[in-house]
């Protein structure tokens, strides 16, 4: 996953990575919007070199470069149903049932950051690598 | 219209009283009009379910053999420390306590997974828990070690008592700084990225008895998933916060001190809670029935998410430095939509209270009563309203002298 900082939302990254180190990219999910810290899911290969080189690339121009996991998961048992997740999911993964106010955990959307899993009050996301 | 606890009680007895949650109440009295629904209902159930720091609970382990005074010395339950200032073998813990070997935020921001909580919670859930204590020996009391496993069930008395729960309105938190902070109140994005609240609003205790009117000192009530009374006022009572013109606070105002037997709670309405980088706590569920004893009361338990203000609060700044400085008001109304306008920004919201829980717990206690299985009781003693003078003071520091 690459963390995006807000000024350099607007420049064409994945498009050098291509052209200028001869990478191979399948975007998984995507979040970026002008001005605001973006995130891009990918898978990425090409020569180790090569690779190498494009993740140099991309450190040298800010981006934060994080390998997922497999999956982030809810422990039903343990949801509280509060809502402390809801605002800190970059991808929006959760939302408000609007009758029962229940939280929504939408599995598509989760790009397994992580940042839920510490900020869970009663821990009930769990990591599962 | 006015009635009594005793006439409630009575229909309670005979299966007869008409109970409804607090969140009913609000559109039966639009429809009915207050006078009717008054005459109606006799009782409205509240509830509320969020992390309260001042809970935890006193244990009476039972007498070793030989015998082990444990008062004065150290003792850890699941290697978390507890208060051992009183007699030979009861223990308190608290709920934000956390083992001596915790690293706390020195690799910040902390995780703080497993905390006095975490072990109340584990303690109820029926789960064995790992007693290992250290003390002087005296002449009555020889033994100086003690290591043992000790079940719920087994122990003498285990009685939660949290000296300050249900809050009264609370502060919704933001971050005006440029960078996140761990706070008490969830974790806080930069420069408005978030806005976090910890009340059930129109379900929460106090803002259905805004002038503790029904409730009081011997209130029984729904507490970790068993029966409860309320003990006193909790500490950091507050009646005389600024009030709206229906009278619910526009601070955190007043608060409860609850108690309860222990033994017959559950670990779903207790849970063990890990704040990031700020500690350890409980979340704890709480419902209050409201007896309807008159018009004004039930007109008070007619409160709604959009009648109720809540203030806004940098935690970045303003609260760590005790600076009174609030960055204006919001209705709980707005808060549930999941965005509110704060300094010219659409700050999106989330509630570190769980309001689906505390429906729940409306809901189970309104069954309770409808069954007949939970009387209501007449407070002994009021708690302090605004005519106390009662104010939350800051500490007054004075240099201790040679």
């Amino acid at each position: 996953m690459l963390h995006f900082p807000p000024n350099i939302t607007g420049q064409p990254v994945v498009y050098r990575l291509v052209k200028d180190f001869d990478l191979t990219f399948n975007l998984l999910k995507a979040s970026v919007s002008p001005g605001e810290e973006g995130l891009l899911v990918m898978e990425l290969s090409g020569n180790e070199k090569d690779y190498d080189k494009g993740v140099k690339f991309l450190t040298e121009a800010g981006v934060r470069i994080q390998s997922l996991s497999q999956d982030v998961i809810r422990d039903e048992s343990r949801c509280t149903h509060c809502g402390a997740c809801i605002t800190i999911c970059p991808t929006e993964a959760f939302s408000l049932e609007p009758r029962t106010r229940k939280v929504l955990f939408d599995h598509n959307k989760c790009v397994v950051c992580g940042l839920c899993v510490k900020a869970c009050p009663p821990r009930a996301m769990i990591l599962h690598f | 219209m006015t009635k009594t606890i005793a006439e409630i009680n009575e229909k309670i007895r005979e299966g007869k009283a008409v109970v409804v949650t607090a969140e009913e109440v609000i559109d039966i009295a639009k429809e009915k009009g207050v006078g009717r629904t008054a005459e109606e209902i006799d009782v409205v159930t509240t509830g509320t379910f969020g992390p309260m720091c001042s809970s935890g609970a006193f244990f009476n382990i039972g007498h070793s053999k030989p015998r082990i005074k444990l008062g004065g010395g150290k003792v850890y339950l699941n290697d978390v420390p507890t208060y051992n200032g009183i007699a030979a073998v009861d223990i308190f813990l608290g709920a934000t306590a956390i083992p001596d070997d915790d690293p706390r935020n020195k690799f910040y921001p902390g995780e703080f997974n497993y905390g006095g909580g975490h072990v109340i919670e584990e303690l109820v859930a029926g789960k064995d828990i790992r007693l290992t204590a250290t003390t002087f020996g005296t002449d009555c009391y020889p033994r100086k070690k003690l290591e043992t496993l000790i079940n719920i069930r087994d122990i003498n008395e285990a009685i939660l008592f949290n000296i300050r729960n249900a809050y009264q309105n609370y502060n919704v938190a933001v971050n005006l700084s440029d960078k996140v902070i761990y706070t008490y109140m969830g974790v806080l994005k930069p420069n408005l990225g978030n806005a976090h609240y910890s009340t059930a609003g129109q379900l929460s205790p106090l803002f259905n008895d805004p002038y503790y009117k029904t409730t009081g000192v011997g209130t029984k009530i729904f507490l970790g998933g068993g029966v409860g009374f309320v003990a006193w006022h909790g500490t950091q009572h507050n009646p005389t916060a600024l009030r709206g013109d229906n009278g619910v606070p526009r601070r955190g105002a007043g608060t409860l001190t609850v108690i309860g037997d222990l033994k017959q709670m559950k670990p779903e309405w207790l849970v063990g809670t890990s704040m990031l980088g700020y500690g350890c706590t409980l979340t704890v569920g709480i419902g209050v029935p409201i007896p309807i004893l008159s018009e004004e009361i039930l007109r008070y338990t007619t409160v709604c998410d959009a009648d109720i203000q809540a203030p806004v609060v940098d935690y970045s700044e303003a609260y760590p430095q005790m600076k009174p400085d609030i960055l204006g008001e919001v209705s709980y109304a707005d808060l549930k939509r999941g965005r509110v306008r704060i300094q010219d920004k659409d700050v999106p919201t989330g509630s570190l209270s769980s309001y689906p829980k505390a429906t729940e717990i409306a809901g189970i206690l309104k069954k309770w009563i409808e069954q007949g299985e939970f009387m209501l009781t007449e407070p002994v003693a009021p708690l302090p309203g605004a005519e106390s003078g009662i104010t939350f003071k800051p500490l007054k520091e004075r240099p201790i002298g040679e």
